[in-house]
């Protein structure tokens, strides 16, 4: 069989915000053959299934719904000059940008001269979570939950329990209060919500129980889900709650299942692409932006950073020298900190991500600092809780020639 | 009129029929009894209690075909899975069945472990598997570089592979429909009369069924249908929940071979084993319980299977899990099958059947029918028989997405097609629920757990199981 060949400048896998921004602007840049890859139906990612308001402030300056955002990005990269190839799955990814890719008339290989992974995240399911129960009906995560009531005016069920506090558990009451079901608790095992203030307001608005410093124990239920069974984290008091579903949000991975199994460098750490500041991963060949770098920002963010990359992408085509390794220093970080983005910075270069993007495991209090044995490059007094966004400017960390890593931790 | 058999197929001539044989139970070994009494020409009608075949114990195994190497010498099990290996390797190829030739290690951990090698391996040429034999930590290693160095040593067993746990059994009730068998989904037997010549068993919501001899396959329920229509039951079930984790695809990579502990007298113990899917399948734990339906994940033993499973491979450490799972095995008070013949009654009864009913299956059968073939009439064997081709859903092999025209991917982490679901529902046992649509196709089985595919499911499946996906919220309630 002879597989049919493409060949193009720049290849983005994942038409969600990130890829479609960085395709646009790529295309902005005067770069000729640009290919966005999704391996859904139609493109726009995660937004075309979030049924509700805010999306596009900053880039469309209106007050979007998710769809409607994901319409918009689709039709200003078209209009750009992108080619959107929707039900095209990425297969393989293959040094110095070669691409196995499935559709439904045959396996193609794609060579592109820069490859770009964009293929963002999803929430952690029931199963990887490690929760106690049979498997019955009825559990599903905010993302399931969003794309049957959304996209197919379908419901898994109609009293659920909501678990976790991240800012999708409230989009996911928002979901279910819009689909007319009835959730019977939200619950968070700390004591605050991970979300900011207002958030806690949605569930006393809708009258959804907020159950903070509980534990879900068991998920009660063998054909279908029946209740679940909880513990008060504080008293060790358990209690049922009568339920028909389970919505797991958050807890977002990066989908990096394709790098894992390619020569690429995965970060443990973030679970995502180890990258430079300018995006760029392992083989040079290949970049990351978006939510695919770290679990989790939001649709803007995403946006943000893909078009950043987008742009450094058309500088990295444009120079000459570009597949030339400058020496880089490496960012490591030690637990309280759960990760930090991006992970390589090439010294004394201009340009690129001005700010590290770090996020914390737990709530934490104290000195985040950045050194290495010898110097201290950067320290600040933090409190923060988990999924909390913290940058750090770069061009803060006035490093000098020869250091090869840097710590960043926490002294609490 | 063809030979075809039927599921479910309302009124037929089988109504009234009386079958030559009842297999009770849509197990991996009821389904290969169904197969074996076909082929050798019998009428026979299947009841199994579930929506679909595999709704028990034989849903959740670890999918490997055994040598036997470690059976106890002499006992009937070592017999089953010894011609059951042989009878798979003569007709995989014919349905297109998947293999894959892993070989396995037998590892020992401690300088206890380490001195019991040389019984295995003793055992193991006793039981005719001639070709195990011990091998140092060096050889080991350098065969599982990812292995732990703590390694001491290993009985190498090359013969040992991993087929796919549900096509199998699944082509196996095919081919007895194929060639004439019936099925009846959501049948639990629970009573019945023997005049002397034929039994009828009956069910709660479904029609009366004659037989002229009935095999119990029931599995995890094998000795309560022996007391419910015989009286009594020479033995008794004590499920043995078994849980295991599923890696991500990125870690079978990690091994090449089965890693199998030290047994001890209770359990085989817990195995590392890549699958046919391209995962990495770890487990079973051996927990005894009572109940025979609920299989319950436990955090806390599912955090302990990964704790040493990280001690073996430490690479495994911060690989991300696709899923977690539990499964029950139907144990009884010996470690030897259970299998029992009442001449008088017209009844065989196949029970204890524990982790190598997979691989036993097809020599159980055997044994079933030579017994059978002691108490009943002569059958005239099928002379021109139908064999079914099993969509392939084994990595290494062709998938259907590598053939175009599949339409759309769905399932995007196992790669599941819409072909291969409009085909699942068309096959000659079609999927009824969604744990028989992810059996015979996968989808919903990787690492998203349906966060993607789900609501594109629930449109493709509507009003084709038997619960649907989706609930509807327009109408009443009903409870």
């Amino acid at each position: 069989m002879n597989k049919k060949i493409m060949q193009v400048d720049v290849a983005i896998i994942g038409a969600g915000p990130a890829g479609l921004a960085a395709a646009t602007r790529l295309r902005q840049r005067g770069v000729d053959q640009v290919v966005v890859l999704d391996r859904e139906a139609e493109g726009g990612g995660i937004p075309r299934h979030c049924g509700h308001p805010p999306f596009g402030m900053r880039e469309f300056y209106s007050v979007l719904t998710g769809p409607q955002y994901a319409k918009r990005l689709v039709a200003q990269a078209i209009t750009a000059g992108v080619r959107v190839l929707t039900r095209h799955t990425i297969t393989r990814l293959l040094k110095g940008g070669e691409l196995e890719v499935a559709t439904p008339d045959g396996l193609i290989t794609i060579m592109a001269k820069r490859v770009l992974i964009a293929t963002g995240v999803r929430e952690t399911p029931r199963s990887a979570r490690l929760v106690t129960g049979a498997r019955p009906l009825g559990i599903t995560t905010t993302g399931a939950l969003q794309s049957m009531f959304y996209l197919k005016g379908l419901v898994p069920f109609k009293r659920p329990v909501v678990i976790g506090t991240e800012l999708v558990a409230f989009s996911s009451i928002m979901t279910a209060s819009n689909a007319g079901l009835e959730p019977v608790a939200m619950i968070e095992s700390g004591s605050r919500i991970t979300a900011r203030h207002p958030c806690e307001l949605l569930p006393l608005f809708k009258g959804v129980p907020l159950l903070l410093n509980t534990e879900l124990e068991e998920i009660l239920g063998v054909t279908k889900v029946e209740g679940v069974s909880v513990k008060n984290t504080k008293t060790g008091e358990r209690r049922l709650i009568e339920c028909d579903g389970v919505i797991f949000t958050g807890q977002f991975t990066p989908e990096s299942t394709l790098a894992r199994m390619s020569h690429l460098k995965v970060d443990p750490a973030s679970g995502g692409l180890h990258i430079n500041q300018f995006g760029r991963c392992s083989d040079p060949a290949y970049f990351a932006a978006g939510n695919i770098l770290r679990p989790v920002e939001t649709a803007g963010w995403s946006y943000r950073e893909g078009r950043s990359v987008g742009g450094w992408i058309a500088d990295d085509l444009e120079r000459a020298s570009s597949l030339i390794h400058d020496p880089e220093v490496t960012l490591i970080c030690e637990d309280p900190i759960k990760l930090v983005v991006p992970q390589r910075i090439i010294s004394g270069q201009s340009g690129g991500f001005t700010h590290l993007q770090l996020r914390v495991c737990r709530p934490v209090t104290g000195e985040l600092i950045i050194e290495n044995d010898d110097k201290t490059f950067w320290q600040k007094k933090i409190s923060t809780l988990p999924e909390r966004r913290i940058l750090i400017p770069i061009t803060d960390l006035d490093y000098f020639e020869g250091t090869k890593s840097l710590r960043v931790y926490l002294k609490e | 009129m063809s030979s075809e058999g039927g599921i479910n197929n309302g009124c037929s001539r089988s109504d009234h029929e009386v079958f030559d044989v009842a297999v009770v139970g849509g197990g991996v070994v009821g389904c290969a009894v169904a197969r074996r009494f076909v082929l050798e020409g019998a009428r026979v009608a299947l009841l199994e209690k579930g929506e679909d075949i595999l709704s028990g114990a034989s849903k959740a195994n670890s999918a490997i075909l055994h040598t036997g190497f470690d059976a106890p010498v002499g006992s009937l099990e070592l017999e089953c899975v010894q011609a059951g290996y042989k009878e798979y390797m003569e007709i995989f190829k014919d349905f297109d069945l998947p293999i894959l030739k892993t070989s396995a290690f037998v590892v020992a951990w401690t300088q206890e472990q380490l001195a019991r090698l040389p019984s295995i391996e003793s055992q193991a040429h006793q039981n005719n598997v001639d070709n195990v034999h011990i091998v140092t930590s060096d050889t080991l290693l350098k065969r599982e570089p990812n292995l732990s160095r703590s390694a001491l040593g290993a009985v190498s067993i090359p013969g040992e592979f991993v087929i796919d746990p549900w096509s199998s059994p699944l082509s196996y009730l095919t081919q007895a429909v194929l060639n004439g068998a019936e099925v009846r989904f959501g049948y639990g037997v629970s009573s019945g009369q023997f005049d002397g010549e034929t039994w009828v068993l009956k069910s709660a919501t479904k029609k009366d069924i004659s037989a002229r001899f009935v095999i119990n396959c029931a599995g995890l329920y094998g000795d309560q249908l022996d007391e419910a229509l015989l009286g009594r039951s020479e033995f008794s079930i004590k499920p043995r929940k078994g849980q295991f984790v599923v890696y991500d695809k990125a870690a079978s990579a990690l091994l090449n071979a089965i890693i199998l502990p030290v047994p001890t007298e209770r359990t085989k113990g817990i195995v590392l084993t890549r699958t046919i899917f391209g995962n990495l399948l770890l487990g079973p734990t051996a927990e005894e319980q009572d109940d025979r339906a609920l299989a319950s994940v436990s955090k806390k033993e599912v955090e302990l299977l990964k704790n040493q499973a990280e001690a073996m491979v430490p690479c495994l450490k911060g690989m991300p899990v696709t899923a977690t799972y539990a499964g029950l095995r139907p144990a009884s008070e010996s470690k030897e099958y259970r299998v029992f013949e009442y001449e008088q009654k017209n009844w065989i009864t196949a029970g204890g059947i524990r982790s190598t009913g997979l691989t036993a299956s097809l020599g159980l059968a055997a044994h079933i029918y030579k017994q059978y073939s002691k108490m009943a009439n002569f059958l005239v064997p099928l002379t021109s028989v139908k064999t079914p081709k099993m969509p392939n859903l084994a990595e290494h092999k062709q998938r259907d997405w590598m053939q175009k025209g599949y339409e759309e991917i769905v399932c995007h982490c196992e790669m599941v097609t819409k072909r291969e679901i409009d085909n699942a529902f068309a096959s000659v046992i079609p999927a009824r629920d969604l744990s028989g649509l992810k059996r015979r196709t996968r989808a919903t089985m990787g690492r998203c757990q349906s966060f993607y595919c789900s609501a594109r499911l629930a449109e493709l499946t509507k009003d084709r199981f038997i619960d649907d996906l989706s609930v509807d919220v327009s109408g009443e309630e009903h409870e």
